[in-house]
């Protein structure tokens, strides 16, 4: 049975702590081969590779990590997690590491991203069911950039692809509720820790 | 897999963006004897942006569907490969007795988890020398592209192997098509990213396009909405910004069984397409 390294507890390693809570992730099996960062298909856009952001986890580089805009370009495509000789699921980590920079009000370093994610779950908590054309003009008028997607949606039209009205099902109520009941109560545990962890 | 009637999730995407995928599921579903039982009042299954935000609210959004399913007795038949990875990581996290405890509580419901989640892609490659073929896809280079969400993370989608998957291959050899031996099988699309940053799109659907259509590849056989989307809508952005000459249809594996099993084109929704796959399938006097 392989032992966690020590570490000296101290403020900095508070980061490691609240990402392996959440995450169920043992950040310290990681020493830095980098398969990670070289099946990443994001990595050339990042401004840490994956393999960075484990090693500024375990020495607790809170601020570097939390404002990245790795957490934020990690499209989840599990590539790192499913080749990771350390069987740690990277792509996990950068779930919670997202989930802790937005308990602590840290502001995303790719806001357009966060933007997006925060449109669709209104569109899914009002509607029941994703309505892209719900998802796309409340997008597009929230991020000011009003004309990037008017060829799509022309192309779109042209195909019958649109479909303006927006969905009707009866679950939409159900799932409003789902959606108050998580977020009264979502990862109490770790979300409130991370608030009090932001406080100091 | 012996199971002939399903429930079926489409997942939004199939009634708008992908209703092609939609309509040639049912109609082959259909001709094989599959039966396929829309979910009532089916809701979202939260996609990518739940688990990006709330893993809470990730995990009980799919709970309703799967519930829905278990009350109906039946497997639960998922065409979207992005819903079958949310509907596979549900079904995994709440193994877990705590947290379904949790999630039953939330969600006030008496779900018991014991539905059973597979992908259409599946079903028809265990059915795959059952098809009846009436018009081979004899010569038909297809690029199989399984994208990340059905073979990723492993343990829990269970789904072929991970890093060379083989069954849209088997299934498109049964079909009378030549499989493509290609690098790109698992490799991603850009995913969510075309609203917010289409370069990654742009960059990472390229790659793929570029070495299937360098192997000479006549269209890539899909599995999944997004992929689809990705590929297909943003093929002439890709050609443009890179200065390529691609001309890859991008048709899903449920209209390439239609067209193996001689149905009709306008049937399987394949003028729907942005790249119009119908001058490259009279080509090879498929249509």
């Amino acid at each position: 049975m392989v032992t966690v390294a020590p570490v000296t507890p101290s403020p900095v390693s508070d980061l490691r702590t609240l990402v392996e809570k959440q995450s169920g992730q043992r950040i310290f099996d990681c020493y830095q081969c980098g398969k990670c960062s070289a099946g990443c298909p994001v990595d050339y856009a990042m401004d840490m590779g994956p393999r960075q952001i484990m090693r500024a986890v375990q020495l607790g580089l809170q601020k570097e990590v939390l404002q990245s805009t790795t957490i934020w370009l990690c499209i989840s495509c599990e590539t790192c997690s499913s080749r990771c000789p350390a069987k740690i699921d990277i792509a996990k980590v950068m779930e919670s590491l997202r989930i802790l920079a937005i308990a602590q009000g840290v502001p995303p370093a790719e806001k357009h991203i966060d933007l997006f994610h925060r449109t669709f779950l209104s569109v899914i908590e009002r509607y029941g069911r994703a309505h892209e054309f719900s998802l796309a003009a409340t997008y597009t008028v929230k991020s000011l950039n009003l004309f990037a997607n008017m060829g799509v949606a022309r192309t779109m039209l042209s195909k019958g692809k649109l479909v303006i009205a927006p969905p009707k099902v009866k679950g939409a109520a159900v799932v409003k509720k789902v959606f108050a009941s998580t977020r009264s109560t979502a990862g109490m545990n770790v979300s409130s820790a991370a608030k009090a962890e932001g406080k100091h | 897999m012996t199971t002939s009637s399903y429930a079926y999730y489409p997942g939004c995407t199939l009634h708008a963006t992908a209703k092609e995928y939609d309509v040639s599921a049912r109609l082959v579903c259909e001709k094989l004897g599959i039966g396929l039982e829309e979910l009532p009042d089916w809701t979202c299954c939260g996609a990518s942006s739940a688990h990006t935000t709330n893993e809470t609210l990730a995990v009980a959004l799919p709970v309703r569907d799967l519930h829905t399913a278990e009350k109906m007795g039946k497997p639960l038949a998922v065409a979207c490969a992005l819903c079958f990875n949310r509907l596979k990581v549900t079904e995994h996290e709440l193994a877990d007795k705590g947290k379904l405890e949790t999630i039953k509580r939330l969600v006030g419901s008496d779900f018991n988890n014991s539905t059973q989640v597979v992908h259409l892609l599946e079903i028809f490659y265990d059915r795959r020398k059952s098809i009846p073929v009436t018009k081979p896809l004899k010569g038909l280079k297809v690029a199989s592209y399984y994208g990340c969400m059905l073979v990723r993370p492993h343990e829990i989608t269970k789904f072929d192997d991970p890093e060379n998957p083989q069954m849209m291959d088997k299934l498109m050899t049964a079909l009378g098509a030549q499989p493509l031996e290609w690098d790109f099988k698992t490799a991603c699309c850009g995913a969510s990213l075309p609203l917010t940053r289409k370069d990654i799109v742009l960059k990472l659907s390229h790659r793929l396009l570029a070495q299937a259509q360098q192997l000479g590849a006549d269209c890539l056989a899909v599995a999944c909405p997004m992929c689809q989307y990705n590929l297909d809508m943003y093929q002439e952005a890709i050609n443009q910004e890179f200065h390529a000459g691609i001309k890859q249809p991008i048709l899903y594996f449920t209209q390439l069984a239609g067209v193996a099993m001689g149905l009709s084109p306008t049937a399987l929704h394949l003028d729907k397409h942005i790249v119009d796959p119908m001058p490259m399938l009279k080509n090879k006097g498929l249509a």
